[in-house]
């Protein structure tokens, strides 16, 4: 422990010594940025069929760098909109969990007694809803909007979350400087949000990054049966399952989206798990 | 602990209560009928259709007329599969689902245990490197990835088991679904294994009993096992959950007529009284295994007490 520097160069420090996870962490950047900017510099584009080269297997001659689907669709651009998706579904529903949760949770822990009991009753009883029927329940009810896709995911993975701050928010509650602030007059809301939730911050950027990997591959389970991202538009989850459909002949087509997948998901897990012990060292 | 059984087994009324009301909100909700798809029929017989099965009455009667029907264990008839009721198509599906369940449940158990200790033994080796690493690997890579390249390689290119279909479930036929299924609890009950037992294997009983001079293979069996497998028991309760989603994947790659499958199709075909059925089945059966793995706990570590 250095006490000079602040709390997050302290985490910053901590992190760069996890060899695997700033690996991680620059594989997952470069997904990103690929993803972000070979569909801008190509010259071609993910839905247009080209019967002239139809299920070619990938090679570095030719333009087709991982070959092309049974339209003839380039797959390198294919995978990279399917990451597009799938980080963009990913990170947005985990926003959304982590914002319900940290709230649930907070209020829960700080209000204590019966409201506290009851709020985390609900989280008891959420916890016992067989989740994917019930996502692949709501798909059905908002149609297949990926937007609105993002949103059920989210609504429905927050219980960790809230569960896991309700408990921080149970111990920060004895610390001294609660106790300075609740008498000089901060309480209710105004308590929660500048003095529990900031204190909060590096617990919930750990399962923040934990959630990412878990929506995500929610996202493909559902592409994969069809009931998420719908064709032309593709995710790694229905590129997958396009590819499981063609293997016996063309097996690069579930390869490549299939590593694509368990990369993303391996990487923030080894994040995540950096960050923990990045942000909470004592919990090793 | 009979109470707390008791008291368990009650409390879980209100929740199968909770999911049967959201399962049949939300799919009333969802635009379409179960009887849109059909080919173009007469509107008298169209109302018919829907007078014979309630669907002409308002919402909250058709659901107090379901959840009376739900309190003795009707679960309606299914729209989908005329003359056949939601009960039958479970008690025809659910035995598929049981029997590769519980394969992988065991197969799962065995090996990753298995690994577990084996790891925990050889702590720092390669072998402990490695079979972790490939743990990590087998956490991290879902079943409908799994599935379709398990497939690939054993049916497609070697030809040593078929690629799908069920056929009264012969043993050829449940090696690959039941593995697909296996895959990830196996990594994951390894790692937990291996985490309680390098704690077990460092604790002052395991001492004595090594310094009586007791073989390997005796300490670890008479000794360490129980104490090891507390934290594998609080695992499978909630690992239930990720089997029912992994068997719905599992059914659909393999094509196994089990009620994964009909929930599918049942889902996308409206079948509100089959599709809410299969959801309420589900959530009883995650709360019976949580009541079971605490129970579990309860037997295998005297310090538990339940209330």
């Amino acid at each position: 422990m250095r006490p000079t520097h602040g709390f997050w160069r302290q985490a910053f420090e901590r992190l760069r010594r996890q060899r695997m996870s700033v690996a991680a962490g620059l594989v997952l950047t470069a997904i990103a940025l690929a993803c972000l900017l070979i569909p801008m510099l190509s010259s071609s584009d993910y839905y247009t069929p080209h019967y002239e080269y139809l299920s070619r297997t990938p090679t570095l001659a030719g333009g087709h760098w991982l070959g092309t689907d049974p339209l003839g669709r380039d797959m390198l651009l294919r995978v990279m909109w399917g990451c597009r998706i799938s980080l963009a579904i990913g990170i947005t529903a985990s926003l959304i969990s982590v914002l319900i949760g940290v709230a649930w949770g907070a209020i829960a822990g700080y209000a204590g007694g019966a409201t506290d009991s009851s709020m985390m009753r609900a989280v008891d009883i959420l916890y016992s809803v067989p989740y994917v029927p019930f996502v692949i329940v709501l798909t059905l009810l908002f149609g297949r909007q990926v937007w609105l896709l993002f949103v059920a995911i989210g609504l429905v993975s927050w219980l960790d979350i809230a569960r896991i701050v309700r408990g921080q928010t149970l111990a920060l509650k004895q610390r001294e400087f609660i106790e300075a602030a609740r008498v000089s007059g901060t309480h209710g809301a105004a308590m929660i949000t500048r003095h529990i939730v900031p204190n909060l911050i590096g617990i919930v950027i750990v399962y923040a990054t934990l959630t990412i990997p878990t929506v995500i591959l929610f996202e493909a389970l559902l592409s994969f049966l069809g009931l998420g991202v719908q064709s032309p538009l593709a995710s790694l989850g229905s590129l997958v399952a396009d590819g499981a459909s063609e293997m016996q002949s063309h097996p690069h087509l579930l390869i490549i989206p299939a590593v694509f997948l368990a990369l993303i998901t391996y990487c923030f897990n080894y994040l995540g798990d950096g960050l923990r012990d990045a942000f909470d060292p004592r919990d090793r | 602990m009979l109470r707390y059984a008791v008291h368990r087994f009650l409390s879980a009324i209100p929740t199968l209560l909770l999911v049967a009301t959201l399962a049949f909100v939300l799919l009333h909700a969802a635009p379409g009928g179960p009887f849109d798809s059909d080919k173009r029929i007469l509107p008298a017989i169209q109302q018919s259709i829907e007078a014979k099965y309630h669907l002409d009455e308002p919402l909250w009667r058709q659901y107090l007329r379901y959840l009376s029907d739900l309190g003795r264990g009707d679960l309606g008839p299914s729209f989908q599969y005329r003359g056949t009721s939601v009960n039958e198509i479970i008690a025809q599906g659910f035995p598929v689902d049981l029997t590769v369940g519980a394969a992988a449940i065991v197969l799962a158990l065995i090996i990753g245990v298995a690994i577990g200790i084996n790891a925990a033994l050889r702590r720092g080796s390669s072998e402990d490197y490695g079979s972790m690493a490939i743990a990590i690997v087998g956490i991290s890579t879902p079943v409908f990835v799994v599935a379709p390249l398990l497939v690939l390689v054993f049916a497609v290119n070697l030809h040593w088991l078929p690629a799908g279909d069920w056929v009264g479930g012969s043993v050829k036929h449940l090696v690959l679904p039941s593995v697909a299924l296996a895959l990830p609890y196996i990594a994951y009950i390894a790692r937990l294994m291996r985490a309680s037992t390098i704690e077990v294997m460092n604790s002052p009983f395991i001492r004595t009993a090594r310094s009586k001079g007791l073989p390997l293979r005796v300490i670890i069996l008479r000794h360490a096992l129980r104490p090891t497998l507390t934290p594998l028991v609080s695992f499978l309760g909630p690992a239930i959950a990720g089997l029912i989603t992994g068997s719905i994947v599992v059914e659909s790659v393999f094509g196994l007529p089990g009620i994964g499958r009909y929930f599918l199709t049942g889902a996308l075909n409206r079948d509100y009284t089959l599709v809410v059925g299969i959801t309420v089945l589900y959530g009883a059966l995650i709360v019976l295994f949580n009541l079971l793995a605490d129970l579990c706990y309860a037997l295998i570590d005297p310090r538990v007490r339940l209330r």
